[in-house]
């Protein structure tokens, strides 16, 4: 269970998208993110599907691993799907008896929102698997660079997304290790009411929080041993630089910006009704 | 008979992304009642892993875990008789301490065992003896305890479920000389005392031979050899190339043999190396 959660895993392979300049990718990520709530009717967002499947696959890494990213929110798109079916009235009636009536607009709109949820958690883990953390953080850097002159220094709190990014593994691994340990003294975090279960998690959290709080001032140390005084001055041994492939990916980026668009004005009006109860 | 036995043990990590790694491969142990077992290897050869499925933490992929001859795995309840049967000591143990109080700490396994109060207190002062935590200590918050003594509570909160088999996975490391002296003391001690196995995973050549009646070699993941101390500190070249050593004293034997003194080279611990010498010394005196 604590093993499903892929938010902030890096993935290293050698792919073209592995390649690309962070700054490429958080570029895509927002647009993407930004046209995916955009999209409002299903050749849209199917375009937007088909280019997540395109860098997907560019990307190399295999599809039973960004859809595990799924996983942990499955129970929200369930629900959400449920909510659909049972409030959205439109359309023809698919099923009707007792008090269950269900119609075709609410299982379009249901297969819409749960495709759209699905869309924006797997482009989001797609961006971590694909760049290291300390490449995020640096794209990060960068693109916040000019806020500094209006006085805002963003460099504190990339540094903090990257030791969070960072430390996610780590934790996972810790909370992994302590209940093994708990487990050999009998601990029990699978059985009980909820009551129980609950407290069958104090063993747990209690060493995590102190050996959290621990790891943080050693970290913090190690940090000041190492002249790191916050991004004074701080200059970078891998910079930054675009190359022929970001180019392209830009380029993408607009296209896709642009489909999205002609899609959403010419096609929208094809299913308007469905649309509009989306809107609501 | 054999009391605890693993049966082609293969287990991998991450099956199906790219960290695979296979930690054991077909791995057999034997261990009779009894037994001061000692598992040595180098970094990564796979002891932890080991450890974790003789009380049915991990679950290999194939292979079998026997516990007097029955499966761990059978069912429900005989995985839930390993978990007490065979108490497991983790690396670091002091970093899984939680409660208000060191007698709650080591009162959490045998609470969780279902016993009566009167009980849990019974085993809670014998543990505390067994591992010399003074009464005054009992009421103490765990988080303020030296290294040493923490790691001497998270024993006790092991032995206190009175295990069949203690296993301790590197009870010693990180310690100071004297608290790895002390730790090593009370564990012998405790075998003297109660007659049970213990399995202890450690990286030290001398602490293995001062105590083991039998050692086990992990090597990438197998288990490269197995005997009596005198048996795997015999083949001190093929040690030396899995990473591992013969104790200071021996290496130290070796040398004086190479050199062309008559001694033996079965020296592990320093009182046979004093014996040794001393017999060395009167025999050149009365040749002279
Ligand atoms: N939770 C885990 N997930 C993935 N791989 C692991 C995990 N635990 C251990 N490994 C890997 O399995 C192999 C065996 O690890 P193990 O911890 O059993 O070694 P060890 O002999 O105990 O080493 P050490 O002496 O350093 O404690 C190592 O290569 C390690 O990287
Ligand atoms: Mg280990």
């Amino acid at each position: 269970m604590i093993k499903d959660i892929t938010i902030g895993q890096y993935f290293p392979l050698n792919s073209v998208i592995h390649k690309l300049d962070p700054r490429t990718k958080l570029l895509f990520t927002v647009v993407y993110i930004v046209m995916v709530f955009v999209s409002n009717n299903f050749i849209s967002l199917f375009f937007c599907l088909f280019t997540g499947i395109a860098i997907i696959s560019l990307s190399k890494i295999p599809v039973k691993t960004v859809l595990k990213g799924l996983k942990p929110i499955l129970m929200i798109i369930t629900i959400t799907s449920v909510l659909q079916i049972a409030y959205v009235k439109t359309g023809i009636t698919l099923v009707e008896f007792w008090k269950i009536h269900i119609t075709s607009g609410g299982v379009l709109t249901a297969v819409f929102m749960a495709l759209r949820i699905s869309l924006l958690i797997v482009m989001s883990t797609m961006l971590t698997y694909t760049t290291s953390p300390t490449s995020l953080t640096n794209g990060l850097d960068r693109v916040f660079a000019p806020f500094k002159k209006i006085g805002l220094d963003f460099h504190t709190v990339t540094m903090i997304m990257t030791i969070a990014l960072r430390f996610i593994p780590t934790l996972i691994e810790e909370v992994d290790k302590i209940m093994s340990a708990q487990k050999s003294r009998g601990a029990n975090f699978e059985q009980g009411s909820l009551m129980k279960r609950a407290k069958a998690l104090i063993p747990l959290f209690i060493p995590l929080l102190f050996n959290s709080i621990r790891r943080a001032y050693e970290l913090a140390n190690a940090m000041t041993c190492r002249c790191y005084n916050g991004g004074k001055g701080k200059t970078t041994m891998n910079a930054l630089k675009f190359t022929k492939r970001d180019y392209f990916g830009v380029l993408s980026v607009a296209v896709v910006i642009g489909a999205v668009i002609t899609l959403n004005i010419f096609c929208g009006e094809y299913n308007a009704e469905f649309t509009f109860n989306l809107a609501v | 008979m054999s009391h605890l036995e693993t049966k082609n043990l293969t287990f991998t990590y991450g099956e199906g992304t790219p960290f695979k790694i296979t930690a054991l491969d077909n791995v057999n142990i034997d261990i009779s009642k009894g037994e001061f077992v000692a598992i040595i290897g180098h970094t990564g050869s796979g002891k932890s892993t080991l450890v974790q499925h003789l009380n049915g933490l991990l679950k290999s992929s194939s292979g079998e875990v026997l516990l007097d001859g029955k499966n761990i795995h059978a069912n429900k309840q005989t995985l839930f008789d390993a978990r007490f049967r065979v108490g497991l000591c983790f690396q670091y143990p002091e970093y899984q301490l939680f409660e208000e109080t060191v007698y709650k700490d080591i009162a959490f396994g045998p609470a969780n065992m279902g016993l009566s109060k009167g009980e849990i207190d019974e085993r809670v002062r014998n543990a505390a003896k067994y591992v010399g935590i003074p009464d005054e200590m009992l009421s103490k918050s765990p988080f303020d305890l030296s290294g040493g003594e923490k790691r001497r509570v998270a024993i006790a909160g092991v032995i206190s479920m009175e295990p069949e088999i203690l296993i301790l996975d590197e009870p010693t490391s990180g310690l100071d000389p004297m608290g790895r002296e002390q730790i090593l003391e009370l564990i012998k001690n405790y075998r003297e005392q109660t007659g049970k196995t213990v399995i202890i995973v450690s990286h030290s050549m001398d602490d293995v031979a001062r105590f083991a009646t039998k050692v086990i070699v992990m090597n990438n993941s197998k288990v490269e050899m197995t005997g009596t101390v005198d048996e795997v500190f015999e083949k001190a070249s093929r040690l030396r190339e899995i990473g591992l050593s013969v104790p200071q004293i021996t290496e130290i034997f070796i040398k004086l043999r190479e050199k062309g003194y008559n001694v033996s080279e079965k020296i592990y611990t320093v009182e046979q190396g004093y014996l040794e010498l001393k017999k060395l010394f009167e025999g050149s005196v009365t040749n002279d």
